[in-house]
């Protein structure tokens, strides 16, 4: 057996547990092999436990570790980083709990967190960018790590309660579907909700529409008043946020 | 040829970040793991960044694959060019074992037949990771709970070709050597005594669990007697080591950590070695 099929049948092995996949390693092999399958999976399940304490925490250890089951046989891992592993997980929990959807975006908010923990350093937009700016023709160039996460659901609350080590509140759909922002503050991630309204005004701007563009389009929607109310509102949260890094004439 | 470096070091963990950067510990250099620090940015970069200021770094890799029939990843080895300019390591190190083949990565240190074709593929992976470095590495022995029915040749005699083809040195794990002399039934003193001693350029001293069935390379607990003894019979054949104590899992206070790096000073001395 050449290696690139050794390490194909080994590959299988592991990922499939059939002891017809153990064969050609011989009888002698069969106890040395069950243990790098249980340092396989061990190592994804402790992965996918250090990266979803907090949705761990909320749907219970055993209902967890069913979960890891079901991803570890659905999903290979397939980079050499495992802090890719954990990516596809929150769509496996969605697809284990279709009537609990806060799970799910609990999931994708730890996630995220954990993105922007360890997303590019930039630095935010300097006072002297922000004073000496033609607001008539500037587009916002937003951090790297700012991540738009739809949210259906109350996860938010969920994970802050976890957080604070308080009793967290029943799951709930939201009045409304909203999104939450997700970036790093310094060293910390942070996340706010915002309404439909602003995640969409901070996708067109990441799509390259200028800020006095958005303005307009406030004014046409909501009205004069409001609308640049609105504007203002929102660059000014943006601003002490730290999401713009940049203003691009 | 790899430079020598005479000193003693610890893992560099998260538990231990804020007395590595408050105090000066007592140690000659750090080993971090390579994959930890070969994100973007964020706090992990700073922590590195700061650390390499007041120590010396070494970065030991687990996910390079140099045995991978596949080649090894390019965009790997671009990060961890990156990092390498950034810190500029004592030495750069990682494992003789595939970890990833056919688009499947198994975070596992996966072992390897000792056979030409192996050898073959081994060498030209590492060359290719080396020309992409821009520097010599050092390969790891790994612990091993199989082994195959066609091996042709050694696990040191393989190594000895490999540094000979290639210009790498050793990383020498003694636990390993330990736990695969045990579980495969050979005597780890003869199994030392066949290591080409003059590619070894670090070491690695770490604890084990009794298994089931097998010794299993934990890295959980101190290193044991009888891995102590073993670094007492292999220190008179080598040149001057980096010598550094490997902790992953059940991490003590690091001053119990330094007590056994004393250990490891003490054995030194009186070897008539550098304790450093």
């Amino acid at each position: 057996m050449n290696l690139a099929r050794l390490q194909r049948e080994f590959s299988t092995w592991l990922q499939a547990d059939k002891p017809a996949d153990a064969a050609p390693f011989g009888e002698r092999a069969r106890l040395g092999l069950a243990i790098y399958q249980n340092n396989f999976r061990a190592q994804l399940a402790t992965c996918l436990e250090d990266s979803f304490d907090k949705t761990r925490q909320w749907i219970g250890g055993e209902a967890f570790h069913e979960a890891i089951v079901h991803h570890v046989e659905r999903v290979p891992p397939s980079s050499w980083t495992l802090d890719a592993y954990p990516r596809d997980f929150p769509a496996t929990l969605a697809m284990l709990y279709p009537i609990d959807p806060e799970v799910a975006e609990l999931a994708a908010l730890e996630l995220a967190l954990a993105d922007a923990f360890v997303g590019p350093d930039v630095n935010r937009l300097a006072a002297e960018q922000i004073a000496s700016a033609d607001w008539d023709c500037v587009t916002l160039l937003f951090v790297p790590m700012l991540d738009l996460l739809p949210m259906t659901t109350n996860a938010a609350a969920i994970w802050t309660a976890l957080a604070e080590e308080a009793s967290p509140p029943m799951s709930a759909l939201l009045p409304t579907a909203g999104a939450l922002l997700v970036w790093r503050d310094g060293e910390t991630p942070r996340f706010r909700a915002i309404e439909a309204m602003e995640e969409r005004a901070i996708l067109l701007m990441r799509g390259g529409m200028t800020f006095a563009r958005l303005c307009a389009d406030l004014v046409e929607d909501v009205g004069e008043a409001e609308g640049v109310t609105l504007a203002g509102a929102w660059l000014g949260q943006w601003l002490a946020d730290g999401l713009v890094s940049d203003l691009i004439d | 040829m790899i430079p020598s470096f005479a000193g003693f070091g610890l893992g560099l963990r998260k538990q231990h970040y804020a007395e590595f950067l408050e105090h000066r510990v007592a140690v000659d250099f750090v080993e971090v793991i390579s994959e930890n620090f070969m994100v973007d940015g964020g706090r992990p970069r700073r922590i590195l960044r700061e650390v390499r200021e007041r120590y010396p770094v070494a970065l030991h890799g687990v996910s390079m694959s140099v045995g991978s029939a596949d080649g090894v990843d390019r965009a790997y080895l671009v990060r961890l060019r990156a990092l390498v300019e950034e810190i500029e390591p004592l030495f750069v190190s990682d494992h003789l074992c595939w970890t990833q083949s056919g688009g499947f990565n198994s975070h596992d240190l996966l072992p390897l037949p000792y056979t030409q074709e192996a050898l073959d593929i081994v060498c030209a992976n590492i060359s290719i990771a080396q020309d992409a470095l821009g520097r010599e590495m050092l390969i790891e022995n790994p612990s091993s709970y199989i082994s195959f029915e066609n091996d042709m040749m050694s696990e040191w005699a393989f190594l000895d070709a490999v540094c000979a083809r290639t210009g790498c040195g050793l990383l020498l794990d003694v636990n390993n050597v330990f736990v695969s002399a045990t579980n495969h039934g050979f005597d780890p003193v003869a199994n030392l005594d066949g290591v080409p001693h003059e590619r070894v350029r670090q070491i690695h001293l770490a604890g084990h669990a009794q298994g089931e069935t097998m010794l299993i390379d934990t890295h959980d607990s101190p290193v044991a007697a009888s891995v102590w003894d073993l670094y007492r019979h292999i220190l008179p054949r080598l040149g001057p080591v980096a010598t550094m104590i490997e902790r992953d899992d059940a991490i003590p206070p690091l001053h119990e950590l330094l007590a056994e790096l004393g250990q490891a000073r003490a054995i030194n001395a009186q070897t008539g070695r550098l304790a450093a």
